[in-house]
């Protein structure tokens, strides 16, 4: 089903079929981690290697427990201490993983593409696990997981993805995903904050928050990432949460039986309010464990190359 | 020396001339431009053209030798070799280098190095402001007297509009062009040109206002003060509309675009083609359209190559860190003849004029033409010669170019530099 890709790099490159698959066998992976012994033989005898040039709790752990539940070895390249530091380029670190044996490298960098650059400098599957402002499909594939499991399907759904879309890899991914196996995908945030021309990727953008949340099935709040903003995109924290953030009288503007999705960390009070955060519509922690048994799911696919189906 | 060249098709844009002639140099000078020619003589060398075309060498008015500081790019050798391959006999190089070309010695340098290692004549171009800094002026009168045909802060603009305006005038003195690289750099915080395509591979956008701005801005200026300026590769209809009007409206504007603005699209970009990174960055098709626009009525002057040689290790990189450039001698006429000609664009003799004799009006180096008692600076091209560009062909030390694959029509078969076969039969001698 996966045609034998080597690599993960982003949604953008994936059939909605494909998808789908990943999807399913998450499912079955999600049952292995319900047991009380977590071990199966899906990646005995191969090696992931976490290199993650920028940081991570959720993403990095759940890769390497991903990888360790399923029987294989993991390992992770901590930048600051590695020869990154001595002023390695992305290519030289790459092959030098490459070159022991890795069966898949999980990457995340600062700089979209750099997944890119990592998958055609490796034999081993590269995963992208974020890169700049590009993509980061595992956390996509674990929100369209969640939603699957809450909602039956993602045909249909009305998804509000709210906040800043511009710097954000885990929109884009979602967009692709989503549009991909059908959902209806709104935006709302400051215009500042939008990417031009992100109509042509088939979704629709409000400018209040609002009116993108209306009647949504599922409501997606994004980490605003100070450390990428550039001063005057919006004027205060203050300012961005009264008239962008997420609280429980906007989210009552969405369907009942909304799901709130967040990808976190979460800035409290600032992209949704505290009493969202914990209220029951909320799914953050059911979307980290999602994450655990997607990422096994990605694992498994593409490192089984050349192996029977 | 002496050499006939016989039955070309002359194509001399300064001249009107357009007909089977023959050419015949003695002493590095064009003797004479005439019908059956009739020299004989065992030293001459007689070149049989029919079939193609004799044009004056091509004037590149932009480009980046690297020579001297960043000679593991390129140095007036290679980059000499590699512009003789592109049919140029003259080439004007930008101030860029370590150190900056902002005083007498590095003029003085790249000129005696061009007298010694290289294959085409080099116009050095000088700062407008000291180590390019846009704070206090170059010491323009002494640059021009050494031998600077115009300049240039390239691709450090100057920020101040009063130190523009300033250089403007002051260049005036010396009847010396100012160049304007125009980016207002608050707004190009970016790689690639902002739209969908920047939006869908999550890279930071270059808003074409940036160009635009410093364009009005010059022109402006210009105007103000009646002085001239010439604004460097425009790569947007907006630069391509502000230009046409300030020439109604009598400004002293010229322009040049490059080919890569006419051929290729942010498109190039997919994938991370850091080949396709330069600054100002590769637009739309509708930006494409308008710059073919420009160059049919006028609007833009002139073709440069903005040659810019990077390392391989400087592009085989995460598309931010990626330098901003591409070569281009090797490749810029056959794009012109392929995108422009073969398109009806333009006139094979549009063309030429583009790439020889309007850029050295512009600079004021009396060449691109095939006057009499002239230095016989001379390319003959076969116009239908079809080929694939391989950059491991390349003269250039590097091989940083978006058309490595590109099937184009026309190839240079001779480079004649002041009566010197530098190019025969499309080998470099």
């Amino acid at each position: 089903m996966l045609d034998g890709m080597k690599d993960l790099l982003g949604l953008r490159d994936l059939s909605a079929e494909q998808i789908e698959k990943i999807l399913e066998t998450a499912k079955a992976m999600k049952f292995v981690l319900s047991q009380k012994n977590k071990k199966t033989a899906h990646l005995l005898g191969k090696s992931v290697v976490t290199l993650f040039y920028e940081n991570s709790t959720r993403t990095r752990l759940s890769f390497e427990l991903a990888s360790k539940y399923l029987g294989g070895f993991s390992s992770g390249v901590s930048v600051g201490v590695s020869s990154v530091a001595k002023g390695e380029t992305l290519i030289d670190t790459v092959r030098t993983i490459d070159a022991m044996g890795t069966d898949a490298i999980v990457i995340r960098h600062s700089m979209s593409g750099a997944a890119h650059l990592a998958a055609k400098n490796a034999r081993a599957s590269v995963i992208n696990a974020g890169d700049g402002m590009n993509e980061h499909p595992t956390q996509a594939l674990l929100d369209m997981f969640t939603m699957k499991e809450k909602k039956g399907g993602i045909k249909g759904l009305k998804v509000a993805i709210v906040g800043d879309i511009a710097h954000s890899r885990v929109a884009r991914s979602n967009i692709w995903g989503l549009t991909k196996l059908g959902a209806k995908v709104s935006l709302g945030g400051p215009l500042t904050l939008i990417p031009p021309e992100i109509e042509c990727m088939g979704v629709k953008v409000y400018g209040s928050v609002h009116e993108a949340i209306i009647d949504a099935d599922v409501v997606m709040g994004l980490r605003i990432q100070t450390e990428r903003q550039k001063s005057g995109l919006f004027p205060t924290i203050g300012e961005y949460s009264r008239f962008f953030g997420i609280d429980e009288k906007r989210l009552s503007l969405a369907r009942p039986d909304a799901l709130l999705l967040h990808p976190g960390p979460v800035n409290r009070g600032v992209e949704l309010s505290s009493a969202v955060v914990r209220c029951p519509q909320s799914l953050i922690e059911e979307q980290v464990t999602n994450g655990v048994a997607v990422r096994m799911a990605v694992l498994y696919l593409f490192t089984k190359r050349g192996e029977e189906e | 020396m002496r050499i006939l060249i016989k039955n070309g098709r002359v194509i001399d844009p300064k001249n009107g001339i357009d007909d089977v002639l023959d050419i015949y140099i003695d002493n590095k000078i064009i003797e004479e431009v005439g019908k059956d020619l009739d020299y004989s003589g065992a030293d001459i060398e007689e070149i049989d053209a029919s079939g193609k075309i004799v044009a004056p060498g091509l004037v590149d008015m932009h480009c980046h030798l690297r020579d001297p500081g960043q000679e593991y790019k390129e140095d007036i050798e290679s980059g000499t070799k590699s512009a003789a391959m592109g049919g140029f006999t003259s080439v004007a190089c930008m101030p860029n280098t370590e150190p900056v070309i902002d005083n007498v010695a590095v003029v003085e340098y790249i000129k005696s190095k061009s007298e010694s290692v290289g294959s085409v004549n080099v116009f050095p171009i000088g700062a407008i402001s000291k180590g390019l800094k846009g704070e206090e002026l170059a010491p323009i009168g002494e640059l021009k007297f050494a031998g600077v045909v115009a300049v240039s802060d390239d691709g450090n603009p100057v920020t101040s509009p009063s130190f523009m305006r300033n250089a403007l005038i002051y260049a005036k003195n010396f009847d010396t062009p100012v160049i304007s690289h125009c980016e207002v750099k608050s707004l190009s915080d970016g790689c690639m040109n902002e739209g969908y395509v920047s939006t869908i591979l999550g890279l930071r956008g270059i808003s074409r206002a940036a160009e635009e701005i410093m364009v009005s801005r010059d022109i402006i200026l210009a105007k103000t003060t009646e002085a001239s300026v010439h604004i460097a590769h425009v790569s947007t209809r907006g630069s391509v509309e502000l230009v046409r009007r300030a020439k109604a409206d009598g400004a002293q504007v010229t322009c040049e675009t490059c080919p890569h603005y006419f051929t290729l699209t942010e498109e190039a970009v997919m994938g991370y083609n850091t080949n396709a990174k330069m600054n100002p960055p590769l637009r739309t098709d509708d930006d494409v359209k308008a710059i073919i626009e420009g160059l049919k009525d006028g609007t833009i002057d002139a073709i440069a190559t903005d040659h810019a040689p990077h390392h391989f290790d400087e592009k085989d990189c995460e598309f931010d860190r990626a330098k901003n450039g591409i070569v281009g001698f090797e490749t810029a006429l056959s794009l012109g003849i392929t995108y422009l000609v073969k398109t009806g664009a333009l006139t094979m003799s549009g063309l030429i004029d583009k790439m020889s004799y309007s850029p050295s009006r512009i600079l004021g180096i009396g060449k691109g033409s095939l006057c009499e008692k002239t230095a016989a600076d001379i390319v003959i091209i076969d116009e239908n010669s079809e080929w694939t560009v391989d950059v491991n062909s390349f003269y250039s030390k590097s091989k940083n170019s978006p058309f490595d694959g590109f099937k184009l029509c026309g190839k240079v078969v001779y480079t004649i530099v002041g009566g010197r076969v530098v190019v025969r039969d499309g080998i470099l001698m």
